[in-house]
């Protein structure tokens, strides 16, 4: 029973009923939502720690900025990509889906890579998580944003193949809305992480 | 109904302007921050002047790249407003209640 008759919200897009991925969509937005606690605790716990040393190094001896703003750069371009494979999604552009999905992928790899090689910089120094509660926070609260990332990254694996092998179905369609959402979000909590850590850590 | 419905419709479309805008004001507002931590102005006003930078980004980059700002998105602004009421309340009162303690218990601590 559908009709291109936009009667009931007077907005661009909507096609008069609310189906089941609205709702779905809505539910990971709510998801999202709780993760934002979560990093609240997590930062929170990590603003109260980070002077405490135990002898051990300061974030101001340890934080290199311009490789930290390499990584920024990867995650922000990330984000962006992801984008355009979303109006290619909307355009129905099977393949420039799965190429921007594939960039998407490439540049968060980067950024994993370069925070990987970070943290055993770090260990290998003896300055690992166990060293003081200022790394034991920094460990946790970067660590944590970073599994969200490689998950993410598993994600975009997922849904290449999907994409695939199904094509772009409403199904498809609704799954690739949830991991731009969840894809942007870790870009605005790295906001966060790269000011409240990684700069303010050097001032 | 076309048969290229292969959108969902719980968040907003946005279109190449939005990105590139947003990924344009993202890139200047951190080129900025990491300016003003490089510089060595005094804690106080690198504080103000990150938060004031993050947040301008995270405006942008919830407008631009998530279409938060779109018709259609009100639950969820609503739901996103919320949050940062909790956010506000637990991240601050903990750091109050933490900074609260260090200063009364400074000679043990």
């Amino acid at each position: 029973m559908t009709t291109m008759i936009d009667t009931s919200h007077g907005q661009a897009g909507e096609h008069g009923h609310h189906d089941a991925s609205d709702v779905t969509i809505f539910g990971f937005w709510v998801y999202l939502m709780t993760d934002c606690v979560l990093f609240g605790g997590l930062f929170t716990s990590y603003i109260s720690l980070h002077g405490n040393l135990a002898g051990g190094p300061s974030s101001k001896e340890l934080f290199e900025l311009p490789f930290v703003f390499v990584e920024t750069m990867l995650l922000l371009l990330s984000s962006c990509t992801f984008g355009f494979a979303m109006l290619a999604l909307h355009q129905g552009k099977q393949a420039a889906v799965k190429g921007w999905l594939v960039i998407t992928f490439l540049l968060g790899a980067g950024f994993i890579g370069m925070e990987l090689y970070e943290f055993h910089h770090l260990v290998s120094e003896g300055f690992g998580p166990g060293r003081s509660a200022f790394l034991s926070g920094f460990f946790t609260l970067v660590g944590t944003h970073g599994i969200h990332v490689t998950v993410g990254l598993v994600w975009i694996i997922v849904m290449f193949l999907q994409v695939s092998r199904w094509g772009l179905t409403p199904k498809v369609a609704t799954r690739m809305t949830c991991l731009s959402l969840f894809w942007h979000f870790l870009d605005i909590v790295w906001i966060c992480v790269f000011t409240f850590v990684y700069l303010m850590g050097t001032i | 109904m076309s048969g290229t419905n292969a959108t969902a419709h719980g968040t907003g479309h946005g279109s190449v302007k939005s990105y590139v805008i947003g990924f344009i004001a993202s890139v200047v507002l951190t080129v900025v921050a990491f300016g003003v931590a490089a510089a060595g102005v005094s804690f106080g006003t690198a504080l103000t002047l990150l938060v004031i930078f993050a947040v301008a980004q995270i405006l942008v980059q919830l407008v631009c790249f998530m279409h938060l700002g779109e018709a259609g998105q009100e639950t969820n602004r609503i739901t996103f407003v919320f949050t940062l009421v909790l956010l506000f309340i637990l991240v601050g009162g903990s750091l109050w209640v933490m900074f609260s303690l260090y200063r009364n218990m400074m000679p043990a601590m």
